[in-house]
């Protein structure tokens, strides 16, 4: 039995210690965001955010996050509800497939929490952990921009911010 | 339009013209095969020709809430939301009240697969001419009720609407069967200035879900009971499975089942991490013989041209008062090189009652579901092969292949549903790659530096190895009864598979284009995105370029003197207007500017690229500062999904450009994840990319999802060149070989 | 894994150097100092054409130039080549690295044959002006002048950049150059290389090029309190950024001894499966020599294995072991680090016990040397940042653990596979070594290409 903090919720797991916190997140929680893209740390499709940082799912074991935060997309914002960098996506129409966005919006954020006005090279130096195979880089980049803005204008009204819990 | 009136359970009369009322009363959506159709002449258009009822591709329900059927498969191109555009635009009924069902063997039209750029095309025109027909339809029966002449009626919102501003919604219009007729031949199409919905950028109904963790994708299916299975997959092609000792691993913990069919090896656990860990231990134990009977890698170009070919001579034009004074060769060849899906491909199996149920990113539900039947021995009657989308796929990559594992796997496991999903090294080293190529360009300029003459010859395998048959899937093949892989056929032309876009769109007094198909395939291979159009279209706009160069002209300049096709001189006026392209202009220093143009298969949309290229003269390293694209496709649906396309399309054509190229050993493929296939990452990334679209209100879509292959492959060549004065023709055009160019 | 650069040999001399120039005031007196100090202007030249060079000399100099990771330091990553200003800080101020482009107001245009010789003999400008030895002439001084001549003629042909030399940021009194010549008095001793007529024609050529235009021993020897290199301790080991440049000699703690193929491979290759992957500075060295002529690199091969000396039987013994449990897969297990361990089992075996072979599945960990080496800073350094791919080459990745392990979980991780692996004594204060990588490590881990518009004073140096 593990205790993990998801999305703000504590959750009691029945999963040997040494499994990845992706497959938690995706069988045990039903979460879809994050993604199995390689199981090596190479891709960035099952980024989430650990105590404010980008984490890698697939190489990080469950006995490695005792008493640590641990964000997923879904605890971000919802359709109805989107979180500025959800919203920004959508606006931007950052996707072609989707399958690496969710990584890319949670490193994206990872970023935005500590660094609210990136530059451009700051957003791709930081991204370059994450592939994406459709080439939509051009409108994630414009997304994280927008993103950026949309939270700054949220740092003004209270109580609409979308960060982690 | 004056087809002859057959009656049947009820007359339909619309306009001057008829509607071929069905005789079939099966399943109105169950549309297993195209039925017979009584010809009619003309054909109507897109796959309508095929699956000619109007309830094939529209069914309205009495509470008026509308569902369009396609038989394509959406992977991310975003003409689920094209396609409800065209729907609403053409019925006049609310965007919102629209839902696009796609490709399902249960449900919709078999539309074959979702490639060639053909969705638009298609079922788009398909979709289109359906919605008129049935808001046709709907006014007919309006006109019958309200006893008012058809021409008095218009439609708004999803009703009927009498001049004193009587209301009949289509819910209250619909009758049961009043769909299930024949489209006619002709429609009649809103006039373009009026649209409302075509031709806007609406934003994509996908992506909301897909940017806040919706269920999405069919890795995403959690079916109740649902196990997880992995495959243990030879090491090499034609290895042999000689021993495996199961036991231990089937006492692993949470393993439900080992499967073992003759060099087919499989795992099963309750949790998902456990069949991981199973599948590490079970290839451990696996005991395998390999063969090595991989070519060269070194020598590709050499293995391919003498491997036996199958010759035709597929253009031919003379005229022997033009003659060549200056000739020039140049032999390209492409690698083999990956669709490299960011989600290894994955499927969800249910065998229950004797019938199988397959949720997969297939291409095509139809001919997946054909080579599942006949791998289990079923009647193709009893697999139902539903898509739901996967990780982009830009071809036949192994979404197929995981539909068969699953489909096998739950096939020995009656009535629980099985999820498999590939490793990241099964899906580097098992999905069938996009072939390598081999051409040789030779050309004479006459005195006024033009071409007088033109040879090329183009080597490949066929672009084509998608399952119709198990043969095609790697599960039966690998059974102790394997199925063996069929013969390739090329793919014909027009559109053609290893010389698609081989035939050259420039008119040249002289030309003659070789195909030399090669059967035997020593890689597995198949579809990858614009098939054989990317290195042939590479290869000709290079070559375009290097006798630009020898006739000392201007290459936009020189491309324009040879080009006859009104549409293409736009394209390509517009790309170099948008770029700033000027005649005789000199990059900034270490820079090179580069341009090139196609019209996709000759048939298809029209794109033109020019790029400028940055190279680092002492590590080779090139970069992509910015590209401006130009794009005729024919009526635009929905301009930012068609930018989209072409964005994509240069970027990632730039990565199979500069860096991509599938290796391996006497007996195995060794690029086999990220590290080994390196793709392109945001450091390299552009500064900009601009499309620019043409739109041609009223002119039949064309399809655009590949046009940008090619043009963005040598526009990027040609800036090199530009750059560094060295002409690269063999892909992949890495930094090495830049840096070798430039130091040679 | 080899540790060196000569940019941060720089770095690493900063302190030391200083002191010297101070030694050198005392030593002298300021006068004295002057007089020995001051070297003539070597008139302008109109800078030659490209054309006026040799195109096989200029290909000897390229060549040369790798070897001499001269690019390394006179490129600011992801700026314009050999443009110069990548910063060097030290506790006392920054030195900036020089324009080597041939623009003539800027860069080394102006300079004759003659000038640029005497600045890699003895540093000194054209002008008249001491070089900090942040530019390593106290190897240089070994070059040749034919392979002078080369070098000026690859650079001599390069695109000229205009970039202003950047002032440097030194305090009273060590920004008055004549200082330098005090340090050059104790610690330059100019010439060229004199061969050794009982050793072979190529472990001279190898001497020639460790000592001189490669200046390996820059990292790779200690050095003494004045920031020369100990004489005595050729090769012992250095310091370099918070990176330990490994002992290359009898001292070497790599598991499996060195020998000169394995060395040639992994200069030429940057890996070899009995030693794992070049990282952190080494990085960039070993990506230059991959240019360079192999008979050249199998040379410095040659010469280093002569340094690091016959293993005795004992250390032949243990390496064949390490060998041969690494290929057999199966370990006993010490009693080690209960955590630690299941760190180890969950989050690095899948790849270090995946059986494949290095560079792409990493190296089994009995066999490496940042394990078997008592200063455990390079291992926490990989840990943390891991190994970042190459702009679209194939490379190994290793993700970095810095987001989700704390520190110290990296040192019972540590401490661990010092245990499990390393078969020595337990390193002492692990977690402040971990604290302290984590601090200051990240930057220098960088191996993939850098932003293009990078800022002036970015310190990350241009890849590949």
């Amino acid at each position: 039995m593990m205790t993990l903090m998801i999305n703000g919720l504590t959750h009691q797991l029945d999963a040997d210690p040494d499994t990845p916190l992706l497959y938690v997140l995706r069988n045990d929680l039903k979460l879809n965001a994050a993604k199995f893209g390689c199981g090596l740390g190479q891709c960035g499709s099952c980024t989430v955010i650990v105590d404010g940082k980008a984490v890698l799912s697939c190489v990080t074991p469950l006995l490695l996050l005792e008493g640590k935060q641990v964000t997923t997309l879904e605890g971000l914002g919802t359709i109805s509800e989107p979180a500025p960098i959800q919203r920004a996506f959508m606006e931007e129409q950052a996707a072609q497939c989707g399958y690496c966005i969710a990584g890319m919006m949670m490193r994206a954020q990872a970023l935005l929490q500590k660094n609210s006005k990136p530059t451009d090279e700051e957003i791709r130096t930081e991204l370059e952990q994450n592939l994406c195979r459709c080439g939509t880089h051009m409108r994630i980049l414009r997304a994280v921009r927008r993103a950026a803005r949309l939270m700054d204008t949220a740092e003004l009204s209270p109580g609409n911010q979308g960060s982690v819990p | 339009m004056n087809a002859p009136v057959i009656l049947d359970r009820r007359r339909v009369l619309m306009g001057g013209g008829a509607l071929i009322v069905s005789f079939s009363l099966t399943a109105a959506f169950a549309q297993d095969q195209a039925a017979p159709v009584a010809t009619p002449a003309p054909k109507p258009p897109g796959s309508l020709a095929t699956t000619p009822y109007l309830d094939s591709w529209i069914r309205i329900d009495a509470d008026g809430s509308i569902t369009v059927f396609t038989g394509k498969a959406e992977l991310g191109q975003g003409f689920k939301t094209a396609f409800q555009q065209i729907a609403a635009e053409e019925l006049d009924a609310p965007f919102a009240s629209l839902k696009v069902v796609t490709a399902d063997t249960q449900l919709t039209a078999n539309e074959g697969y979702t490639s060639g750029s053909h969705s638009m095309q298609d079922s788009g025109t398909a979709i289109q001419n359906v919605a008129a027909q049935v808001r046709g339809l709907l006014i007919a029966e309006a006109a019958k009720r309200l006893e008012l002449p058809a021409e008095n009626l218009r439609t708004e919102d999803g009703a009927v609407i009498s001049p004193n501003g009587r209301r009949l919604s289509y819910g209250e219009l619909v009758a049961a069967d009043m769909l299930h007729v024949q489209a006619q031949a002709n429609s009649r199409l809103k006039d373009p200035s009026t649209f409302k919905v075509m031709g806007q950028a609406v934003p994509r109904v996908d992506i909301p879900a897909k940017v806040t963790g919706g269920a999405a994708y069919v890795q995403d299916i959690r079916l109740p009971g649902m196990v997880h299975a992995r495959i243990v997959r030879p090491p090499g092609y034609g290895a042999e499975l000689i021993d495996c000792d199961t036991s231990t691993i089937e006492k692993m913990p949470g393993v439900v089942k080992v499967l073992r069919d003759g060099n087919f090896l499989a795992v099963v656990a309750g949790k998902e991490f456990l069949a991981v860990k199973a599948m590490n231990a079970l290839a451990a134990a696996a005991k395998w013989k390999e063969t090595a009977r991989l070519p060269k890698q070194d020598d590709l170009a050499n293995v391919l041209t003498k491997l036996p070919s199958q010759d035709s001579t597929i253009f031919e034009r003379s005229n022997p008062a033009v003659v060549g004074r200056k000739t020039i060769e140049a032999s390209y060849t492409r690698p083999y090189q990956s669709h490299g899906s960011i989600g290894p491909s994955c499927a969800v199996a249910q065998f229950t009652d004797g019938a199988m149920t397959v949720w997969t990113h297939t291409q095509g539900v139809y001919p997946d579901r054909q080579g599942i039947a006949q791998m289990l021995k079923m009647p193709p009657a009893s697999v139902h092969l539903i898509h739901v989308e996967g990780s982009g796929c830009y071809g036949h990559n192994g979404a197929d292949d995981a539909a068969a594992d699953a489909a096998l796997i739950a096939h020995a496991m009656p009535g629980v549903p099985v999820r498999v999903q590939w490793m990241r090294e099964q899906e580097h080293a098992w999905e069938p790659y996009g072939p390598a190529m081999v051409t040789k360009l030779k050309a004479s300029l006459d005195e006024n530096g033009k071409i007088a003459d033109w040879n090329f010859e183009v080597w490949s395998n066929t672009h084509s190895m998608r399952p119709g048959g198990a043969g095609c899937m790697l599960a039966a093949q690998h059974m102790a009864q394997p199925f063996a892989v069929p013969a390739a056929k090329p793919i014909p032309l027009p559109e053609g598979g290893g010389d698609r876009n081989a035939i050259p769109i420039y008119t040249f007094p002289n030309a003659h284009v070789v195909h030399h198909f090669i059967p035997e395939m020593p890689l597995r291979i198949s579809a990858m995105r614009a098939l054989g159009a990317y290195h042939n279209v590479f290869s000709i706009e290079s070559f375009m370029d290097e006798l630009a160069v020898a006739a000392g002209a201007d290459p936009v300049e020189f491309r324009l003197r040879h080009l006859d096709d009104q549409r293409g001189r736009e394209v390509i006026e517009k790309a170099a207007l948008g770029f700033g392209w000027r005649k005789g202009q000199k990059a900034p220093s270490d820079r090179g500017f580069g341009f090139a143009f196609a019209r996709y298969k000759n048939l298809a949309a029209y794109c033109a690229v020019a790029s400028e290229v940055e190279v680092n003269r002492e590590t080779g390293r090139p970069r992509l500062v910015r590209a401006v694209a130009a794009v005729d496709s024919g009526q635009v649906v929905n301009p930012d999904g068609l930018i989209n396309q072409i964005e994509g399309a240069i970027v990632q054509s730039m990565s199979w450009t500069l860096y991509e190229s599938v290796t391996f050993d006497d007996t195995r493929i060794t690029s086999i994840d990220w590290q080994t296939y390196p793709i392109l990452r945001f450091d390299a990334v552009p500064d900009s990319i601009d499309v620019q679209i043409i739109n041609r209100p009223g002119q039949p879509f064309l399809g655009s999802g590949e046009t940008g292959q090619g043009p963005a492959a040598a526009s990027i060549a040609n800036a090199i060149a530009d750059a560094t004065g060295k002409r690269l023709r063999n892909l992949p055009l890495t930094r090495k070989r830049i840096k070798d160019a430039i130091d040679a | 894994m080899l540790v060196g650069s000569q940019k941060l040999s720089g770095r690493m001399k900063r302190s030391a150097i200083i002191g010297g120039i101070l030694a050198a005031l005392c030593v002298g007196g300021a006068a004295a100092a002057f007089a020995l100090a001051w070297r003539p202007t070597i008139a302008a030249i109109d800078p030659p054409t490209p054309l006026s060079f040799d195109a096989g000399l200029v290909k000897r100099g390229r060549e040369l130039a790798a070897i001499g990771n001269c690019g390394d330091c006179h490129t600011v990553r992801g700026a314009r080549n050999f443009a110069g200003g990548l910063p060097v800080p030290t506790p006392f101020g920054t030195v900036y690295s020089s324009n080597i482009t041939p623009d003539p107001e800027t860069g080394i245009g102006r300079w004759s044959e003659a000038a640029f010789r005497r600045a890699m003999r003895s540093g000194v400008g054209r002008d008249g002006t001491h070089l900090y030895p942040t530019f390593p002439y106290d190897h240089f001084t070994n070059v040749s002048d034919e392979d002078d001549r080369a070098l000026y003629a690859f650079l001599m042909t390069r695109e000229p950049v205009r970039a202003p030399a950047r002032e440097n940021q030194l305090a009273f009194p060590l920004d008055y150059r004549v200082l330098i010549a005090g340090w050059k008095l104790l610690f330059l001793h100019r010439g060229s290389y004199r061969p050794d007529s009982t050793k072979s024609a190529e472990w001279n050529r190898g001497a020639y090029l460790v000592e001189g235009l490669a200046h390996c021993g820059a990292c790779h020897t200690p050095r003494n309190a004045l920031g020369a290199e100990r004489a005595s301790a050729s090769f012992a080991g250095g310091d370099v950024d918070n990176w330990q440049a490994y002992p290359i000699n009898a001292q070497s703690s790599s598991p499996v001894p060195w020998d000169a193929q394995a060395l040639f491979s992994y200069l030429r290759d940057g890996w070899h499966p009995d030693h794992g992957t070049a990282r952190g500075p080494m990085a960039q060295v070993v990506s230059n020599l991959s240019s360079a002529p192999s008979s050249d690199v199998r040379a410095i091969a040659v010469y280093m294995a002569d340094v690091l000396g016959t293993p005795t039987p004992d250390r032949k013994r243990q390496g064949e072991a390490a060998l041969a449990q690494a290929k057999s897969g199966a370990a006993p297990a010490p009693q080690a680090d209960a955590v630690g361990a299941s760190i180890y089992a969950a989050a690095c075996a899948s790849c270090h016990e995946g059986g494949r072979p290095p560079p792409y599945g990493g190296i089994n960990l009995g066999l490496s040397t940042a394990i078997a080496s008592p200063d455990p800073r390079n291992l926490a350094n990989i840990v943390l940042s891991g190994v970042r791919p190459l702009e679209g080459e194939r490379s190994p990745i290793m993700p970095g653990f810095a987001a989700s392990m704390s520190d110290t979980q990296i040192a019972a991780l540590l401490n661990f596979l010092r245990t499990r692996f390393g078969n020595q004594v337990p390193w002492n204060g692990v977690e402040k070594t971990v604290e302290d990588a984590r601090r200051t490590q990240t930057v220098f881990l960088q191996t993939s290409a850098g932003p293009r518009n990078a800022p002036p004073d970015a310190s990350q140096r241009d890849k590949p």
